[in-house]
């Protein structure tokens, strides 16, 4: 009778785990690397807030994060790229739901060289021609006579996706561009290499030099600070979204709501991005409020 | 004497007798499901990642992306903008798949990996059977063994960090990630195999052919070089193909320390990109069904059957090795 009690008591242990587990509340973030430090921050203050609630972040890649949206395991895909409306659709067929397209931060694309490289500024159009290997020597572009050595990202990243986008006007990269996993990457690569050349997320920026970036050669250079992003004059600047699948509801609202409130949004400055601005944040505030608030946001 | 080939007359111990019997034919049944479990696992999983590339092979839809042609003939894609007739920028307004810049990448590694592992793996192995003595011998083959057991990725991050760095202060080449350093971490990784084997293969050779090169005068280096080592070349051959088929399958060592730019030329001082590394980068941002996704599977199968026919070769000629010196043992 003992030995049977027992039994039945272990039995049962990890049906009661199993259901312990199924009240926690998880919310999954994945997707972009530029965004997964400011995710991890926003996880890490939302928890210490809502301690019923666990948020899991994951990095990989814009087009890892999109694609788990897609398959459906992930409730929030971080991106730093629009996602395009093929994928939109993918959403729509499987999952069933439109895609909510938030934007939650703003982003300047910074492009790095070594200290010692005598060059300060670029316009977008030099910066085309040395990615696309049009331009080989630092002296094309009025540098010193080595060859330029350049670096970027996997084609998983939102970072690389941008900036064929916008700079290299989809042209395809150079074969010779090394691909490394991550900004930080980037950096170290950079750091190392008095010839090279990569680019990346502005809140990872420590220990190269960042170029000012022009837009075509007579528009003045315009550094990377975040009053040159916030009023749009830095040419490479970008929204970093959050992509949900339908209206969310429950604990992600929660956390969404939170992430584009003032808090959250301090949040973004202290992890080194740039917040978005009144009208940005009220415009996002409004898409998650759903049909009342955005008729009385008017948008 | 008959009483071997009878069941004996009392009944109690006819039917234990039979209770064995019926036990054992139940546990030869569970080994022989444990082994065929095994085996079709293996060709499982073959047909699925098979299965998962024949769209690149038969599908309409994915012809108009990708087809054989584009994957292994240089193209010509009449756009300014893409001069170059082998480029893997599947990421793109208009993709591009040409596995040439892959499988000259996964190449020239595996060559340099071979170049730095063979001579070192073969020559060590020579040392433990020929010249070291006893208790030497029998310390050297667990060491080199504990090199097998290094993860990969150590070996990786170490070639990221420290070998790169000493080769470009030595070299100052272009790349600081390139072919070379690669290719010796990834023959560090490869050297226990090539070991191994051919210390296995050296030590089959018998004691006979050692003692009459040594009564016709030869000096120990003369016996180990041109007797025993010619000896044991199908063995050591068979090692050198094993080690060559896990340098084409390893992943995380090329992944970090190659610098991954799909470059095709032979030039062992450039960044490469290899077949394993581009599948492990990629495929998890792939869309399910995508042109993208068939092509990385198609690289997997590629890697797979690679493999497989290396690994086979490989191991029919051990076998054929430990026939042929068992046979001649007399």
């Amino acid at each position: 009778m003992k030995s049977r009690k027992v039994v039945l008591t272990v039995a049962l242990l990890p049906a009661v785990a199993l259901a312990a587990a199924a009240q926690q509340r998880n919310v999954t973030i994945k997707g972009s690397d530029t965004m997964v430090i400011l995710g991890q921050k926003w996880a890490e203050v939302f928890m210490q807030k809502n301690s019923g609630i666990t948020v899991q972040v994951t990095g990989g890649g814009s087009g890892t994060g999109i694609a788990a949206l897609i398959n459906g395991t992930t409730d929030v895909a971080e991106s730093s790229r629009p996602m395009r409306d093929a994928e939109k659709d993918q959403v729509k067929s499987r999952r069933g739901k439109d895609v909510l397209e938030l934007p939650v931060a703003v982003d300047g694309l910074a492009v790095y060289v070594h200290e010692s490289n005598p060059i300060s500024e670029l316009n977008l159009q030099q910066l085309k021609a040395i990615y696309t290997g049009v331009a080989k020597n630092w002296k094309d572009v009025g540098g010193n006579d080595e060859r330029i050595i350049l670096y970027s990202r996997e084609n998983s990243s939102g970072t690389y996706a941008y900036f064929k986008e916008h700079v290299l006007e989809n042209a395809d990269y150079y074969p010779t561009a090394q691909t490394l996993p991550g900004t930080a990457a980037v950096i170290n690569a950079v750091a190392k290499d008095r010839r090279g050349i990569g680019y990346g997320g502005i809140a990872y920026g420590k220990g190269i030099k960042h170029l000012k970036v022009k837009k075509d050669a007579n528009s003045p250079a315009v550094d990377p600070t975040m009053e040159n992003v916030l009023q749009a004059k830095y040419p490479i600047s970008r929204y970093l979204y959050w992509y949900l699948a339908g209206a969310p509801a429950g604990d992600l609202k929660t956390l969404a709501d939170w992430v584009v409130s003032k808090d959250g949004q301090k949040v973004v400055e202290n992890v080194g991005y740039y917040p978005l601005n009144e009208k940005d944040r009220a415009a996002s505030a409004a898409l998650l409020g759903g049909a009342k608030a955005r008729a009385k946001a008017g948008s | 004497m008959s009483a071997t080939t009878q069941t004996p007359a009392l009944p109690a111990v006819r039917e234990q007798l039979a209770l064995r019997r019926r036990a054992d034919r139940w546990v030869q049944r569970l080994i022989t499901l444990a082994a065929v479990v095994a085996i079709s696992l293996i060709a499982l999983i073959f047909m699925f990642v098979g299965r998962e590339s024949l769209p690149v092979f038969f599908s309409e839809e994915i012809h108009k992306e990708v087809t054989l042609n584009t994957l292994f003939l240089p193209q010509n894609y009449g756009i300014p903008e893409a001069p170059l007739p082998y480029v893997w920028q599947p990421v793109s307004e208009v993709p591009k798949y040409s596995l040439m810049p892959l499988l000259l990448g996964t190449l020239k590694v595996t060559l340099v990996a071979m170049a730095f592992a063979a001579p070192l793996g073969i020559l060590a192995a020579i040392f433990s059977t020929e010249f070291a003595p006893r208790w030497l011998r029998e310390s050297i083959k667990p060491v080199i063994e504990l090199l097998a057991g290094i993860p990969s990725v150590v070996l990786g991050f170490f070639a990221l960090i420290v070998l790169a760095s000493i080769i470009q202060d030595q070299f100052q080449f272009d790349f600081r990630l390139n072919a070379i350093n690669a290719g010796i971490a990834l023959g560090l990784a490869v050297v226990p195999i090539i070991f191994t084997i051919s210390e296995d293969a050296l030590s089959s050779v018998p004691r006979s052919y050692r003692n009459a090169s040594a009564a016709l005068g030869a000096t120990p280096w003369q016996t180990a070089w041109r007797v025993v080592l010619p000896a044991a070349l199908p063995g050591i051959f068979a090692g050198l193909v094993l080690g060559f088929g896990r340098a084409v399958g390893e992943t995380m060592i090329v992944l970090m320390a190659s610098g991954n730019a799909a470059i095709t030329s032979w030039n062992f001082t450039e960044s490469v990109r290899t077949l394993s590394a581009s599948v492990a980068a990629e495929l998890a941002e792939v869309v399910f069904g995508s042109a993208h996704y068939h092509v990385l599977f198609f690289i997997g199968t590629l890697l797979f059957v690679i493999t497989f026919i290396l690994n086979w070769i490989g191991t029919v000629t051990v076998a054929r090795l430990r026939r042929r010196l068992a046979g001649a043992d007399r």
